[in-house]
């Protein structure tokens, strides 16, 4: 019976990777990468998170917005509380409206949300030739692949292959679903220069700018860790001890 | 043991007022309970335990989220967050609802392997079914509310299934929507239905363990208990087997929660709805998959289906009906199986049926969660048709033609003899009334 | 989160020993700690959330404000009024006398060392919570040239004093600190 459940389970987990192996037919492979943050005792290392915001907030934000994603947010990275104020007091966001009944523009404060780059969804269309630059704040949660796919796709714009067009205003891509994708390469190679002197190179922008969205995604991360592992280690003690009680319980009775 | 004479005043004084004390200690401390129950009984302690948790944790989100198209998903961004521990009680309750579906159908493979749905406990596993449905219905609804791409798309699909019905089809969709399309007002009463139906599956819970209660629990071997040899009290044996359970369930449990919580999720839903741009694959969450392949196993222009049933009704409509009632059959399994065998243990041809069953389902789910075209259109249809085939063929037939083993005299009787197992030391008897 | 083992801890004696043996009642106080782990979360998310946090703080900046001008601005939901006062405001508010006032303070405990021009206080009235008139050029000021409340007459001075009238406290001075001279946080 025990043999049998086991078997059960073992279909159960092959039909759950066979479902997924089905759909990765169409895309292609992702590369696995290695992040800081992997694992159980994963991290987001800081100086990488401070990067990836320079890189987002120099290349990425002329496009897509981060609108859920507070300025003050950015204190959990290391930047100070002046240079939050710093950062919000560089954008302008509206407000209003005033006693004359006229909404206004305003520098923004640290308990705002990132300004977005448009004021609607059809203003960011007619700027992009009627494609969409969506917003990236759950991006690493939104696409299959997650933060090894972002890294991927930043990394994997190339010559379509012979044989291969790509329709007029789009880019081929080795990795976007359907490899025809309306962003142009985002990255170039010293097309940022990083505060703390680190090349600059496409490879680690890419890198720099997952680590950050993906704690734009997920900034709770770090601490749903933390806590997970003494959760469980005080799970796997109370559950040895709960054994033991079940094993003197039952000591004396035949079953 | 009979009533207990509570030493505590003040207990004494509320027990004469309103029994509770004296009906836990019937109920618990005294209940007999067979002794060699296995784990496998465990699982429905455990889905009540996961319900608890489940509305704990969405009475709590309840506070925090907003029930409106335009603010929905932001509110459980919100949560996810700004709420102090938003995160770890959004994340219990996401997979909660699949750990609640894991365990619930555990209980019910449990129930079909042990003849658990045979006399005289036939209501309790159409309660059960009850609750199978209810289940579904609430995680139905709760699943549209963060207001993703596939709570939305998930959402028009189901609901547009309505629409097969004949003649009344089209205001009854119009009616679900509140309006010509899935929108705000879908949204509101989904949220309303979404709080109330899980009070309602507290209530036939309770009428599920009255049931139980009636006749006591089934166990591995199906036969009756004959005396206190056979049985414990559950308390204090069984609440801790219950509890032991419940600290393995826990470690699974909370393990996804903290290191994998998106495991049972689509990333779609982490896409804001929108309802003129359609995700490239619509799949329902997993516990769906099954019903799902059922559901499309129809398709209008395959000769298999249009040869029986295309001058009666939609394949739309046989989809719809073929997946509620692949729920259905389950109400009559009872008086489908005629075997007066209930354990699995001792029916040889039936087990081999049920492992059958079992990899059926998974193949229905493997199914479901691809798109509808090429190999999996056949496949889905061979395990739709072996489904039914299972329920409606094989089982009756191994009623009337299966040749059982040779059935132990009791429950106690292998096992106090020190032997364990369930080979029978007397000639074959009868069958226990079944 | 944690096992559901609550307190009855099973020990199958019901003779009337005493004596618990250590596991169950190690294994109890486990689960009871367990238990109160995971309920915490439970009761904490009530607490403010960090967005409604990070809106209790509240910069000013006040080099616009003339003297003798007030502005309301919003602070956690409610109008606080900061006021300029002019010289005589000031002196006026200074000559009362503890023994005249509902509520005696004196005016250089509601004014920060320095900056006794600046009166910062929330616009509530200390009566039943409405709004005094005073803020805008033309409402009435009330008898003591402060401010006044219309739902219950109660009349304030130029300290936010309660001076005649229901209500029985003075108008409250929020926390509040000089960053710079030109710019205060509240909160």
């Amino acid at each position: 019976m025990m043999r049998n459940a086991i078997l059960a389970a073992c279909v159960a987990a092959l039909t759950a990777v066979a479902s997924t192996a089905s759909f990765a037919a169409e895309a292609v492979k992702i590369p696995n990468q290695e992040w800081t943050f992997d694992g159980l005792f994963g991290t987001f290392d800081r100086g990488a998170l401070q990067r990836g915001f320079q890189v987002y907030n120099n290349v990425c934000a002329a496009c897509h917005s981060l609108r859920l994603v507070a300025y003050r947010n950015l204190q959990e990275i290391g930047f100070s509380e002046d240079q939050v104020k710093e950062i919000a007091a560089a954008k302008e966001t509206t407000d209003g409206p005033n006693d004359a009944g006229e909404m206004f523009q305003r520098p923004a404060r640290p308990s705002d949300k990132f300004v977005s780059p448009f004021p609607n969804d059809n203003a960011a269309r007619a700027a992009n030739n009627g494609a969409f630059p969506p917003d990236l704040s759950l991006m690493v949660k939104a696409r299959k692949g997650g933060v090894d796919y972002l890294h991927a796709l930043m990394t994997g714009y190339k010559e379509p292959p012979p044989g291969v067009t790509v329709p007029e205003g789009m880019s081929y891509n080795a990795y976007f679903p359907g490899h025809a994708i309306a962003m142009p390469p985002p990255l170039s190679e010293g097309g940022v220069e990083y505060a703390d002197k680190t090349k600059a190179t496409v490879d680690q922008m890419s890198r720099d700018v997952s680590t950050f969205l993906a704690w734009a995604a997920e900034p709770e991360m770090e601490a749903r860790k933390r806590l997970g592992v003494k959760v469980l280690l005080f799970l796997l003690i109370l559950t040895g001890m709960l054994y033991a009680v079940k094993r003197k319980v039952w000591k004396d009775v035949k079953h | 043991m009979s009533a207990p004479e509570f030493k505590n005043p003040v207990i004494r004084w509320i027990d004469y007022r309103l029994p509770v004390f004296s009906f836990m200690h019937h109920e618990l401390n005294e209940y007999p309970t067979p002794r060699n129950l296995s784990y496998w009984w465990n699982f429905g302690s455990l889905a009540g335990i996961v319900l608890v948790v489940m509305i704990a944790t969405g009475i709590v989100l309840a506070m925090h989220y907003t029930p409106h198209t335009a603010f929905a998903f932001e509110s459980v961004e919100r949560i996810m967050r700004d709420v102090n521990y938003g995160w770890l009680i959004r994340y219990l309750h996401m997979n909660g609802a699949s750990a609640f579906f894991i365990v619930v159908f555990i209980h019910i493979f449990r129930g079909l392997y042990y003849g658990s749905y045979k006399s005289p406990r036939e209501l309790l596993w159409i309660i059960g079914v009850v609750i199978l449905l209810t289940m579904m219905a609430t995680a139905f609804l709760g699943y549209v509310l963060p207001w993703g791409q596939m709570s939305f798309w998930g959402a028009t699909v189901i609901t547009n299934l309505f629409s097969a019905i004949p003649l009344i089809g089209e205001p009854i969709v119009t009616w679900l929507w509140g309006g010509f399309s899935v929108d705000n007002p879908t949204l509101n009463r989904f949220f309303s239905l979404h709080y109330l139906l899980p009070f309602v599956l507290v209530g036939v819970v309770i009428v599920h363990l009255m049931a139980l209660h009636q006749h006591g629990s089934g166990n591995p071997v199906g036969i009756d208990t004959k005396g206190p040899q056979d049985s414990i009290p559950f308390h204090p044996y069984y609440t801790v087997k219950d509890m032991f359970g419940t600290g393995v369930f826990f470690l699974v449990y909370l393990w996804f929660v903290f290191y994998a919580p998106n495991f049972f999720g689509e990333p779609d839903n982490y896409i804001e709805a929108n309802p003129l741009q359609t995700p490239p694959h619509i799949v329902p969450e997993w516990y769906f998959l099954p019903f799902y392949a059922i559901l499309r196993a129809f398709t209008d222009d395959y000769p298999v289906y249009s040869w029986f049933l295309s001058w009666l009704m939609s394949a739309k409509l046989a989809g719809v009906i073929a997946m509620f009632g692949s729920i259905l059959v389950l109400f009559f399994l009872p008086w489908l199986d005629r075997s007066p065998v209930r354990s699995a243990r001792f029916r040889p041809l039936y087990r081999q049926f049920f492992w059958l069953l079992l990899i059926d389902c998974f193949v229905l789910g493997w199914v479901g969660a691809n798109p509808a075209e090429g190999h999996f259109i056949w496949i889905g249809q061979v395990a739709t048709t072996y489904y039914f085939a299972h329920f409606l063929v094989i089982v009756p037939l191994l009623g009337i033609f299966e040749k059982p083993r040779p059935l132990p005299t009791s429950i106690g009787e292998p096992v106090l003899k020190g032997g364990g197992g369930s080979t029978a030391s007397a000639a074959a008897r009868p069958m226990e009334k079944a | 989160m944690a096992s559901s083992a609550d307190t009855t801890a099973p020990g199958g004696r019901e003779d009337g020993e005493t004596r618990r043996d250590f596991l169950y009642l190690a294994t109890a106080a486990f689960g009871a700690v367990g238990v109160g782990a995971a309920v915490w979360p439970l009761i904490d998310q009530m607490n403010p959330a960090a967005d409604t946090l990070a809106a209790s703080t509240t910069e000013v900046n006040l080099e616009p404000i003339q003297p003798g001008q007030r502005v309301t601005i919003t602070w956690r939901g409610k109008p606080v009024f900061i006021a300029r006062r002019t010289p005589q405001q000031i002196e006026a508010a200074r000559q009362v006398q503890m023994g005249q006032l509902i509520d005696p303070q004196p005016d250089a405990e509601r004014v920060k060392e320095g900056k006794e021009e600046w009166l910062v206080v929330v616009g509530v009235c200390t009566h039943l919570g409405c709004i005094p008139l005073g803020q805008k050029s033309g409402e009435q000021l009330g008898d003591y040239k402060g401010w006044f409340c219309p739902c219950h007459g109660s009349h304030y001075d130029t300290s936010g004093r309660i001076r005649r009238g229901p209500a029985p406290l003075n108008l409250e001075v929020p926390e509040y600190t000089f960053l710079t001279d030109t710019q205060i946080r509240i909160g």
